[in-house]
């Protein structure tokens, strides 16, 4: 069959990155043809700023070499512009007369620098800066003049002035405002900028307006409407950029400042697709490569034929690439009448921050000197995230928040290349910084990928994210707001749970088969989600599916390195007694159990025990009265207890009788990660249940009920949810509060990022103030635990065939090798 | 002599599940895919040993429970960017039995 074919104009960032994505996606799919007008594969625009100063020579920021291009069977027509484009009979021309056919075609053809068409900007040395040969004609000029005038204070024109400066040329940044890079900065950043710039030798002059530039064949000199004037060898006009849109234009696609498109990234003619600088959306082009690649994944997915993406805009953040100089800037960064600002500044070590909130959200900001958080704030202000319950540790940054459980070095750029980054996987800095300039990453899963930093506990992420950043350059790929659940599809864990709830679906293969699922069995990182958001939310329909649960949850015990398992068994309340400890004794014996230790949740673990021995190691424990401790599972783990009022001089309520209440209520129960309870007797909290999912506290007027600590990667002290007076209600606000966890929360989300994600005050107004919600959440609880609260232990150890699949299927006595 | 050993019935392994043969060299791990294919690989990822057979079958790919390196049971690779290899053993099902070739392939 013959292929579609697709001809992308355009070789440059967004267009390759577009084929990149739809490559993954739909490999086989179209016959591809690339025009670009420069002689090169696609480089690394962003990156050309180091170039010019230095830093970076031109090989090291080329992104796709031209072996790409042939292994993947693309053609490229390199070093050729495309002039034309018949619609009628879908077919473009380039200048040399090449023409191709297309049944898609795909317009990335960028921007232009403005140049300002003041008399005299037809010059010889006057340029822009936008590609290697703009780097190549200031290189040169570098080499044979001393006096260079950058006009255009803005992110651009301060990146060729550093770089010109590097150069040891004698450089002026003429700008028409008092205050530099006035779209990024407020005044306070920017006037800090320009000081540290003017010891850095920058020269500027602001409020400035060009008149004319004269000169006889090569620029000599500026002069300025005020009638001074100004020496210069070159001039680099950096004051803007203009998407270009003549060729669309000219073949009648609708265009306004650039080429109109979709949500799907579609022109008026939908045959044709544009990304890019070129474009402008929703009223709104963008220069910045973050948005343009959030375009490549939608454009892809719709030239792939998985019509399900859509781009709504980006919201987009600044750092500037000029080495030694920390800036950081986001969204409303001034601020309006709606908004407050929090602000910190310390004029002698050269910090200033200042974070913008609208109504507990943050709307923007702006830091200079220490952009350690930058990546932190630009979450939080992409996902609209509560910040009341930090407001006050907000500006101290997120080290701030909590114990970042791994060494405090928190500052990505002072690191040296031989520093830990990602203590689980032992990958440095240097190996983080070698992958993404290697392999030519952009984002923080890429680098995830290749490094495996960051993809064990996660707790170094924003870590990774600023060195990615540093790496990069700036505006790097952040990750989308909503992710999709996985690679397997584009849909979010939020999308995925609504339509199993919408259409009622009870297996894995319902929702893969009505969300066009992309593998035919998914992946290990969806098939445990698919499985437990089917049986959280038809409890009663939907069949568990012990293939899609991680090897723990199938085996009900914890595998270790060696591949055997340790066995947990259930002590109610850290609770027991000389008969159960007898038999944990002889199971430790019987079964050669390698080490017993006294886990943190007040138990007792059996190691070193075989796969194949553990039916036989359940059937005693059974005999001798106990179930499964679910140590393995994501589900309730241990209810810890003090012994409370029946024995401590100290003690105010029964701590551990409520403790084994609650416990029997809640065992067995799956939840969207593991789940932790305590209940202290006193506030003297020796049951450390603020640091638990739920804890209860109890006082002598009755139950404090505390909800999303945790111990773990980040220490999180837990919220007060409310204070309870009987034991009943202690309970029934429990289940409540699980229930509402199980249902809402993401698979593998614990609830102390739940709690933040959605904020206290949505739990507590389920919880609390909607007495029928929490009634009905209750009761849904309950419901689900009828059937939950079996011993798999025991449904496994009493069924023969189950207990055959834990040992092995034959014994061979021929040596395989 | 045949060097083709009969191991079970194709149903002792759960589909998208995994059963182990033991031999005196090592154990190798058996695979029935959600098609019906059967595959035989040793029982050691190449990253550091973990036990693949009680990893998450998708596809042709057991994803290692330790590590979550993922292999292709084709070829016994690792799936890039990790890279290394594990020996793979011909399989095929007669009848509904199983069989292996314990020489490498």
């Amino acid at each position: 069959m013959k292929k579609d074919k697709l001809v992308l104009v355009g070789n440059g960032m967004a267009g390759i990155r577009t084929l990149e994505e739809l490559l993954k996606l739909a490999a086989g799919k179209y016959d591809i043809t690339v025009f670009g007008d420069e002689p090169y594969g696609n480089y690394n625009r962003i990156l050309l700023s180091p170039v010019l100063s230095g830093e970076k020579t031109i090989k090291q920021i080329i992104l796709n070499d031209l072996d790409w291009y042939e292994q993947n069977g693309i053609t490229l027509h390199k070093g050729k512009r495309v002039i034309s484009i018949d619609r009628a009979r879908r077919r473009v021309a380039a200048e040399d007369g090449i023409t191709e056919e297309y049944s898609r075609l795909l317009l990335a053809t960028g921007s232009s620098p403005f140049i300002i068409p003041v008399p005299g900007h037809e010059l010889e040395g006057v340029i822009g800066f936008r590609d290697i040969k703009d780097v190549d004609a200031m290189l040169a000029a570098s080499k044979q003049y001393k006096k260079a005038v950058v006009i255009g204070g803005g992110l651009l024109g301060l990146e060729a002035a550093n770089g010109l400066l590097q150069q040891d040329m004698d450089v002026t940044v003429v700008h028409l405002l008092d205050t530099l890079m006035e779209r990024q900065l407020d005044k306070t950043a920017a006037t800090m900028l320009q000081r540290n710039l003017e010891e850095r030798g920058l020269k500027f002059l602001m409020e400035a307006e060009t008149e004319s530039i004269q000169g006889k064949g090569r620029v000599q000199s500026l002069r300025f409407k005020d009638g001074s004037e100004i020496e210069a060898d070159l001039v680099v006009m950096a004051v803007g950029i203009r998407p270009n849109i003549e060729l669309a234009k000219h073949c009648g696609l609708h265009c306004e400042r650039g080429i109109v498109v979709n949500d799907t990234l579609q022109t008026y003619d939908p045959r044709i697709y544009a990304v890019g600088e070129c474009v402008q959306h929703r009223g709104v082009t963008y220069g910045l490569v973050a948005p343009l690649f959030e375009q490549a994944r939608v454009c892809a997915n719709h030239l792939a034929e998985y019509g399900i993406g859509h781009y709504e805009g980006s919201v987009t953040s600044t750092k500037l690439k000029v080495t030694g100089i920390e800036l950081f800037s986001a969204g409303n960064f001034n601020g309006d009448e709606g908004t407050e600002e929090i602000v910190m500044q310390d004029a002698a070590a050269g910090v200033y921050k200042k974070i913008v909130l609208k109504e507990n959200r943050v709307e923007g900001a702006v830091l200079y000197g220490d952009t350690v958080d930058g990546a932190w704030y630009f979450q939080l202000l992409r996902d609209d995230t509560d910040i009341s319950e930090m407001r006050e540790q907000l500006m101290f940054g997120q080290g701030h928040l909590g114990n970042a459980g791994h060494g405090g070095e928190n500052a990505a750029a002072a690191l040296p290349d031989d520093a830990e980054v990602c203590g689980c996987n032992g990958v440095t800095k240097g190996d983080i910084v070698k992958a993404i300039i290697e392999k030519g990453l952009f984002t923080l899963e890429d680098v995830r990928t290749h490094t495996k930093a960051s993809a064990s506990c996660g707790s170094c992420t924003g870590l990774v994210e600023q060195i990615l950043a540093d790496t990069v350059g700036g505006d790097y790929s952040v990750a989308q707001t909503t992710q999709p659940l996985c690679k397997c599809t584009d849909y979010s864990h939020d999308d995925v749970r609504n339509t199993i709830r919408q259409e009622h679906l009870t297996t894995i293969q319902s929702v893969m088969e009505t969300l066009d699922w992309r593998t035919p069995d998914g992946c290990s990182s969806c098939r445990p989600a698919l499985n437990y958001y089917v049986i959280s939310a038809w409890p009663d329909d939907a069949k568990d599916d012990p293939q899609s649960r991680f090897i723990n949850e199938r085996a009900h015990a914890n595998i270790q390195k060696d591949g055997t398992y340790s066995v947990v068994p259930r002590m109610w309340g850290g609770v027991t007694s000389p008969s159960e400890l007898r038999a944990i004794a002889d199971a430790a014996e019987k079964y050669s159990a390698r080490l017993i230790k006294v886990t943190g949740g007040q138990r007792i673990d059996l190691f070193g025990i075989r796969k194949e021995d553990l039916p036989a190691v359940w059937a005693d424990f059974n005999k001798a009265g106990m179930v499964s401790g679910h140590a393995y599972g994501k589900s309730l783990r241990t209810v810890k207890t003090c012994v409370g009022s029946e024995w401590c001089r100290f003690g105010t309520q029964d701590s551990t009788g409520l403790g084994i209440k609650l416990e029997k209520m809640t065992w067995g129960s799956w939840t969207p990660h593991k789940f932790k309870i305590a209940v202290s007797g006193c506030p003297r909290n020796c049951a450390e249940a603020t640091i638990k999912d739920f804890g209860v506290v109890c006082v002598d007027s009755g139950y404090e009920l505390h909800i999303g600590g945790n111990g773990g990667v980040r220490v999180r002290a837990t919220d007060l949810l409310c204070k309870v007076a009987t034991e009943q209600e202690a309970m029934e606000f429990c289940g409540a509060f699980m229930q509402l966890y199980r249902e809402e929360a993401h698979y593998l989300e614990r609830t102390a990022p739940w709690l933040e994600r959605v904020g206290l005050a949505y739990v507590k107004e389920s919880v609390i103030e909607d007495a029928v919600r929490r009634e009905s959440l209750y009761k849904r609880f309950l419901q689900s635990q009828k059937t939950a609260r079996k011993d798999p232990w025991k449904q496994i150890a009493g069924d023969d065939k189950e207990s055959r699949n834990f040992s092995p299927i034959k014994m061979v006595d021929t040596a395989s090798n | 002599m045949s060097e083709w050993i009969e191991i079970g019935a194709l149903t002792e392994i759960p589909k998208l599940g995994s059963r182990i043969v033991q031999t005196p060299t090592g154990d190798i791990a058996l695979f029935r895919t959600s098609a019906n294919a059967v595959f035989a690989v040793r029982d050691r990822c190449p990253h550091k040993q973990g036990p693949l057979s009680q990893g998450m079958v998708h596809g042709n790919t057991v994803t290692c429970p330790l590590h979550s390196w993922e292999i292709d049971l084709t070829s016994g690779g690792a799936l890039p960017p990790d890279e290394g290899c594990t020996h793979t053993y011909a399989t095929r099902v007669e009848k509904g039995m199983v069989m292996i070739n314990l020489k490498v392939s």
